[in-house]
């Protein structure tokens, strides 16, 4: 069936409301099921030998002691995981970092792992494995690694995006350009130019639920996963490629997520525990410990960044120019290549150029953290763009307004926007009290714009009417932070139907049709497409089983309000029929009522934000407190605002805490030195003030209720805001995050130094 | 190893269980007794995820040996709620949306409600160091803090 997407302007009765969420109580109860509160029966507990160093030949693996040890029931290495990549390089650096082949290549890297019949006996088992390294020369920085002189990680790694091809390996992957017009001619007309060098640390999501699943093998090669994850399908592709198994026979199953923010859409252990699990014949339930997690998931890339911006003396920007290297870990990624697509996108500019480096490192494979690549670039553009209204003498919010990207704007990127959030959110920061509450001593006042792009993707729905008359949505994007409840407002609102009728659950991967993951800020925004569309096809449905119990034309009969209506004079005595009725006569009409969907939902709206944020710093121990902090983002349609409101808090209290405190810390021997809680901070509560909200909502015009995606956008300008309270604060301009005290006083001492 | 035979009560109700001498309390909730309100984030006692009170001290619980329980009164996030009657901290974190993922939630809850125990009219301050034993990465604590004081001001009423 036809489903149009367009936008229509319609009002509202359950969309925008906030009631209460449907997985709510058993949150608060404690009976939600995450990832390592699943069992089976006769599992074992998988653990995984990791190794010490941050680059190493792998000469011999002796598993033997392991195997005779009381109480084990597999082990494995890269052997029982044998490449069926089929010269798929992506799938075979998954596959690499699942278990290494020859190279173990960042600190924590696995290299073996153990089935046993409970966890004391499987830690014994790991000591037993006897593994011979050959240690080899290491970089952990992104600058060093792309000097020529680096320890090479990858031979075979050659940098494309060169116009000739070059003849020596290095550790840069690729690079890439995105831009428009003339940089230097552009220079050329400027009255004021800023060139600036940035650099950000690695973090990590900070996730609290560490790495958990639950895998079963069958000898009839079957096999079942249970497991925390931002896209079981996607896990159940890569899992199936991975292992040699029929996409069909593995069912996955998504627990409760304990967060994710990007984290857990990559595998790492999964194939491991059903590697195990086929060994042993048994059950295997393998969770990381948070020493694992930080060592050997995923984290972000640590960056370098140059940025040089140009503007005449009235404020238009006339070029506007970077160069982003960003690490990927030891295989090849995209994160540089995004970093240069964001980093200008707020701005309308004629003569743009951004080049991206993909720098291999020996830290951990990189992965997607919320809006991935683009709160570094942000940092990087936001602050020289604010030394450059310094520079002018212009207002930093004027500045921006006067440059700000609108509709009809060629993005730096390369496509033309559509009606676009940058100036609103920049006019509503300028009326802000928030900009015009005084400030003490020591303190500094910083603002900054962010974008992200958002994603749509594959997505399919069911939607079922049981015969009482309420609904049961069956949806495949994990929900991470309250979609079941927006998702339910919105089939609530399609159908004419009290929110309480509605039901949503996360369907499993043998339920429903293939859904893309919980990512790109998409759940919402695609699953609700998908649930219009459903209930659109339910609709349908409803309307002619009214017309059979009526006896009339499908053409009569029109949907209104939860009821079916007969239109014209004619049926001016047959009155309307609810939901409910016509569900509780399903049975005699021609069955069940459903509705379904399946579609790639196209157009998902670019999102903006701008944030306000006030510092106080003690130049004693250069000590930094955020003591207000607002953040304005466009929404599109707040579904549930309530839970909007949390994306845009949460985003902005990771930016806080990247911004002064969190940072991977290696040693010189390659080893993470910082690897749990402790040691590598994220903020808590007595560190942060409440975050101050304004939603602002600029209809998309690709979806029926011109939802946007509302998840990334809010870490993007956390770290350029900061900087920016930070540098008015203390005097100096803060080029390296975390802006933690001891670089802090560093900056303050060489400025007083001069 | 001999396993340690251990006499205890778990939210009201006498438990007996045999665990090892190196075994957590948290692992014993939660592998022995199925128990998994109690969250492992860390098992280093930095993020609050497994916190449960025994006799009246708020605690991680994978800083507690198994062993240790021996003879104490213990209370978990499943005895929270009075059968179908939420508590009105779990109430009010409901209302206020305080959880997005939820992983932290029984550990805040826990450690609130001892909060509120000792202190039943806190300042947002004395909430902010009061849960600042336990780490949240979805919500930037806004609205747990809100729903603390909301919270608070209904126990006061009630």
């Amino acid at each position: 069936m036809n489903f149009d997407p367009r936008y229509s302007g319609r009002s509202f009765s359950s969309v925008g409301t906030r009631p209460l969420r449907p997985d709510g109580v058993d949150k608060v109860t404690g009976r939600a099921r995450y990832g390592a509160d699943f069992n089976m029966a006769g599992q074992l507990v998988g653990r995984v030998l990791r190794s010490p160093h941050a680059h190493a030949i792998i000469k011999k693996i002796d598993t033997s002691k392991a195997e005779k040890l009381a109480g084990v029931k597999a082990v494995i290495t890269a052997k029982d995981l044998p490449d069926l990549t089929d010269g798929d390089a992506g799938m075979f650096d998954t596959l690499d970092n699942c278990m290494a082949r020859k190279k173990a290549l960042y600190d924590g890297h696995a290299v073996a792992a153990v089935a046993a019949i409970d966890a004391r006996t499987a830690r014994q088992a790991l000591k037993l494995i006897e593994v011979d390294y050959e240690v080899l020369p290491h970089v952990t920085d992104v600058d060093e690694a792309m000097q020529h002189h680096a320890p090479l990680i990858n031979d075979a790694i050659f940098t494309e995006g060169l116009e000739e091809k070059p003849v020596k390996p290095s550790n840069v992957s690729k690079r890439t350009q995105y831009g428009h017009g003339d940089v230097h001619q552009g220079f050329a007309q400027a009255d004021f130019v800023v060139e600036r060098s940035f650099k950000t640390e690695q973090t990590h999501q900070g996730y609290i639920e560490p790495h958990a699943c639950v895998a079963s093998v069958n000898p009839d090669g079957t096999a079942d996963l249970w497991v925390c994850t931002q896209g079981h399908f996607v896990y159940r592709q890569h899992c199936a490629q991975l292992l040699g198994l029929e996409v069909s026979k593995l069912r996955v199953t998504s627990s409760e997520i304990g967060g994710g923010f990007g984290g857990k859409t990559h595998v790492w252990a999964e194939p491991v525990a059903l590697a195990l699990s086929r060994k042993a014949g048994r059950p295997v339930k393998l969770v990381m410990t948070r020493d694992e997690v930080f060592r050997a998931s995923g984290p972000t890339s640590a960056t370098s960044i140059d940025v040089k911006i140009g503007a005449r003396k009235d404020g238009t920007i006339t070029a506007a120019e970077a160069t982003l290297r960003y690490t990927c870990g030891p295989y090849a990624g995209m994160w540089a290549e995004i970093g240069a697509m964001t980093a200008f996108a707020c701005y309308k500019l004629e003569n743009v150029k951004t080049v991206g480096y993909e720098v291999l490192v020996n830290r951990p494979k990189t992965a997607a953290y919320r809006a991935p690549s683009a709160p570094m670039a942000a940092f990087a553009v936001e602050s020289a763009v604010d030394e450059l209204a310094k520079e002018i003498g212009i207002d930093p919010v004027e500045f921006r307004i006067k440059n700000a990207a609108q509709e009809g704007t060629r993005a730096s990127y390369g496509p033309v926007y559509g009606p676009i959030g940058i100036g609103p959110t920049l006019e509503a920061v300028k009326e802000h009290p928030h900009m015009r509450a005084p400030l003490a001593q020591n303190q500094g006042r910083g603002m900054a714009c962010g974008f992200w792009f958002n994603f749509g993707g594959q997505t399919c729905t069911d939607l079922n009417i049981g015969m009482d008359g309420t609904v049961s949505l069956a949806v495949g994007t994990v929900d991470v932070g309250g979609s079941r409840a927006s998702l339910s407002l919105v089939a609530a609102e399609e159908l004419g139907i009290d929110y309480s009728q509605v039901k949503a659950i996360v369907a499993d991967t043998s339920s429903l049709g293939y859904n893309d993951m919980t990512d790109g800020s998409r759940g919402t925004f695609s699953s609700s497409m998908a649930t219009i569309s459903a209930a659109r096809n339910a609709i349908k449905v409803l309307r002619e089983r009214a017309a059979q119990m009526w006896d009339i034309s499908v053409d009569d009969v029109a949907w209104e309000k939860g009821h079916a209506v007969a239109k014209g004079e004619k049926h001016g005595n047959l009155g309307k029929l609810s939901l409910k009725e016509i569900a509780a006569q399903s049975g005699k009409t021609g069955g069940p009522i459903a509705g379904h969907s399946e579609l790639v939902a196209d157009g998902a709206g670019v999102s903006f934000a701008t944030h306000i944020c006030d510092v106080e710093v003690d130049p004693e121990t250069g000590s930094t407190r955020v003591i207000r902090y607002t953040v304005v983002q466009d929404a599109g349609k707040a579904v549930h605002p309530t839970y909007v409101e949390g994306q845009y808090q949460g985003g902005a209290a990771q930016g806080i805490g990247w911004a002064l405190n969190e940072e991977y810390i290696y040693g010189k021997d390659g080893r993470l030195q910082n690897p749990g809680f402790l040691d590598y901070r994220i903020p808590v509560c007595s560190d942060l003030p409440m975050i101050d909200t304004q939603i602002l909502e600029i209809p998309n015009p690709n979806h029926p209720y011109g939802v946007r995606g509302v998840g990334e956008t809010s870490i993007v300008p956390p770290l350029a805001a900061i900087a920016n309270a930070v540098s008015n604060a203390v005097g100096v301009r803060m080029s390296h995050i975390p802006m933690s005290p001891p670089r802090i006083l560093a900056a303050l001492e060489a400025e007083r130094e001069g | 190893m001999a396993g340690v035979a251990v006499s205890t009560t778990i939210n009201g109700d006498h438990v007996e269980y045999l665990c090892q001498p190196d075994e957590t309390l948290l692992d014993v909730l939660r592998d022995r007794l199925g128990l998994t309100g109690a969250k492992e984030g860390c098992g280093t006692g930095d993020c609050g995820a497994c916190s449960v009170i025994v006799d009246n001290r708020l605690v991680c619980s994978c800083l507690v040996l198994g062993a240790e329980a021996e003879g104490r009164q213990i209370e978990t996030i499943e005895g929270m709620a009075h059968g179908d009657q939420l508590h009105p901290l779990q109430q009010k974190f409901l209302e206020h949306a305080a959880l997005q993922c939820g992983i932290c939630t029984p550990g805040f809850l826990i450690a609130a409600k001892d909060l509120l125990e000792k202190n039943p009219s806190p300042t947002e301050e004395e909430i902010r160091f009061g849960l600042a034993g336990n780490l949240c990465r979805c919500t930037g604590y806004d609205k747990i803090v809100r729903a603390v004081q909301d919270a608070a001001n209904v126990m006061k009423g009630a």
